[in-house]
């Protein structure tokens, strides 16, 4: 069977997370909301039907003790999967996150282990407001302990989600709220991504452009319009946070000689000043010109006009990149459609 | 599986009692060495509830302790070697000197790894209790916790879904009154712990925690509701806290405690009272044991060595 079935991110998410409960027993989801009639964005969807409702239940609103009782399910050999509908909201619960899933491992000297995976909605839409749409994944890179993975496209939703159900270790999974209804090719077998690996989507030679989830379509547009200039940009999803692959983006940044990296979450301790300080301190001695993006320093704003000078999109990006190549931004097109943004009505 | 013993072993909780008493006040004793290389939360005048808790559990159940958890650990049987090797810091501790005095832990004989943050264990073990359901395991949960961890949100939290899911599990409330130097009745409105526990539909009840028989016989029944598929329940256990807080001392002269509870406390202490119900020969013997052990505990740890620095790294990641 030829390998160009296409699915949505959506779609992609339910098919590991199905495809795992019946492989593992020890495979179970628990959220708010998870067993609903939208069953996060269709992820979850009837998933209990299946699988019995002791192993995809709706939760108390009580983020901490939920974290918590994932974390011992985790303990007693079990292979948890938390979902949230908000990133925001794991701000209740970074005392079970940072204090305790991230160190029973290390402070046991490995006699316990807590293989869980955290999945969290992030991001714009229209009028999410300042807390509704945090990213905070800089949190979870700073803490040894976890593994951060933030994909792009359906095919890595799925191959990520296989692979941080199967790690031993707990595992914060990033999903972009506009990614859910793109479509994109998908093995039908369950199949796992490499951790820590980032993605090359797009080959180029004069910059590199990356991304982190729904900034990586930003990179895409944005090569889209500096083509249009004949600068020829390579565009990285940087796929996984913690492990930070730096290698690869390194590597393509010394090739072209420009690197512009643009977070989706504000640009202080994100991924970009992690990158831009590990391509100082490369000992390569190659000449890079380097910039980073994020959200404008300031809470999230709700009203469209602001949000738009609030976040990144393909035009900045695309004129941060031509400035860094020698060109004028106002060169830079202007013209691009973002039919998911446009599309997107809500409620949630 | 191994159950407890059928009734009350006198000379088992003597024998506990003395090994964790004899254990913190060696403690105590060498603390301004600094051969115990982290904080100290000493149980002394507390070993009657782990003695009598422990005694009544089956080698499968699990604790879930905290960082008051020297006592807990040596009556669930946790290896006393590596104990100390843990507190020196030493590699041939039970996790290699990254643990230390807050955090012990015994996979072997299912003690999971304590915290040292108050109430937060407490969810964790309602999750391993789950696990345990969602499995079939005729294992059950206890976790121990302080007064003090009902000051948390995420104490009731984890009671309220206990409650809801019927999750097999003991929670073992040592009231001692105090957090730090603060009195419960300064931090806590409303009826008592056991009181609001019981809304959520919990049976919680009391037992009195300066005997460690009347311990034994209070777990021993809930275990067995347990195993006979009761849901979560609680015991509050009354006792008294000899020691500072944190470190080797006696608090008392502070001021913050009135030396008359300290004295009230040791007039009922468990230890003599358990002496008094057995052989004088029995006592001497068992005394004998525990000064070995220890001191073979002591030897063992002075000869370890500290981790190099490889083991920095090591099981940062599973």
């Amino acid at each position: 069977m030829p390998n160009d079935r296409i699915l949505s991110y959506g779609d992609a998410l339910h098919e590991a997370l199905h495809q795992e409960m019946a492989l593992d027993d020890s495979v179970f989801v628990l959220g708010q909301g998870v067993d609903d009639l939208k069953g996060q964005y269709g992820s979850t969807l009837d998933l209990h039907k299946e699988y019995g409702p002791d192993r995809n239940f709706d939760v108390p609103i009580a983020e901490e003790a939920i974290t918590g009782v994932a974390i011992g399910a985790a303990l007693a050999g079990m292979r948890p999967v938390n979902v949230h509908q908000r990133m925001d909201f794991l701000m209740v619960c970074m005392n079970q996150l940072v204090n305790m899933a991230a160190k029973y491992h290390y402070m046991s000297d490995g006699q316990v282990r807590v293989p869980m995976v955290v999945r969290a909605s992030i991001g714009r839409s229209w009028g999410q407001g300042p807390q509704h749409s945090q990213a905070a994944y800089p949190f979870f890179m700073h803490v040894p302990g976890f593994r951060v993975l933030a994909p792009t496209t359906p095919h890595d939703a799925k191959g990520g989600l296989i692979a941080a159900i199967r790690d031993n270790n707990p595992v914060i999974f990033i999903e972009h709220r506009l990614l859910y209804a793109n479509t994109g090719v998908v093995p039908e077998d369950p199949f796992e991504i490499e951790l820590g690996k980032a993605r090359i989507l797009r080959k180029g030679k004069d910059i590199t452009l990356v991304g982190v989830s729904y900034t990586v379509t930003d990179c895409l547009r944005a090569a889209g319009l500096l083509a249009l200039m004949g600068i020829d940009a390579e565009v990285i999803d940087l796929l996984s946070l913690a492990p930070l692959d730096s290698e690869t983006v390194l590597k393509s940044a010394q090739k072209t000689g420009h690197l512009v990296v643009v977070d989706n979450t504000w640009t202080l301790c994100g991924a970009g000043a992690e990158i831009l300080a590990r391509l100082q301190e490369d000992a390569s001695g190659i000449k890079v010109k380097a910039a980073r993006m994020g959200y404008a320093p300031t809470a999230c704003p709700t009203t469209r006009c602001l949000e738009d000078a609030y976040y990144p999109g393909p035009v900045s990006v695309a004129q941060k990149a031509a400035v860094l190549m020698g060109a004028d931004a106002g060169d830079v097109p202007t013209d691009v459609e973002r039919t998911e943004l446009e599309e997107f009505k809500g409620p949630f | 599986m191994a159950m407890g013993t059928s009734s009350f072993d006198v000379k088992r909780a003597y024998y506990l009692e003395r090994t964790i008493r004899a254990t913190e006040e060696k403690i105590a004793e060498i603390y301004f060495t600094d051969k115990v290389k982290s904080p100290v939360h000493l149980s002394v005048g507390q070993e009657a509830i782990a003695a009598g808790a422990c005694t009544a559990l089956g080698g499968d159940d699990v604790v879930f302790s905290n960082y008051r958890g020297h006592a807990h650990y040596i009556a669930k049987g946790g290896d006393l070697n590596s104990m100390w090797a843990e507190l020196y810091g030493k590699a041939n501790g039970h996790a290699g000197g990254k643990a230390g005095s807050m955090h012990l832990v015994d996979t072997k004989v299912n003690f999971m790894p304590a915290s040292a943050i108050v109430a937060s264990a407490v969810s964790n073990a309602v999750g391993y209790a789950l696990a345990l359901k969602m499995r079939g395991s005729d294992a059950r949960v206890v976790c121990f916790h302080g007064e003090g961890a009902a000051d948390e949100g995420v104490f009731w939290e984890s009671l309220n879904f206990a409650a809801l899911k019927d999750i097999p599990i003991l929670f073992i409330c040592e009231n001692n009154g105090y957090a730090i130097y603060s009195k419960q009745q300064d931090r806590m409105a409303g009826k008592s712990i056991p009181e609001r526990a019981s809304t959520f539909g919990i049976t919680a009840s009391r037992a009195d925690g300066f005997s460690a028989q009347a311990v034994y016989g209070a777990v021993s029944k809930a275990m067995a509701a347990l195993r006979e598929g009761a849901g979560p329940l609680m015991i509050e256990v009354n006792t008294y806290r000899w020691l500072d807080h944190v470190g080797p001392d006696d608090d008392h002269p502070g001021g913050y405690r009135p030396q008359s509870d300290l004295e009230a406390a040791q007039a009922i202490d468990d230890i003599p009272r358990l002496a008094a119900q057995m052989d004088a020969d029995d006592v001497a013997r068992i005394d004998a044991q525990v000064a070995d052990e220890l001191a073979a505990a002591l030897a063992f740890a002075e000869a370890g060595d500290f981790p190099d620095e490889t083991a920095l790294g090591r099981n940062d990641y599973a």
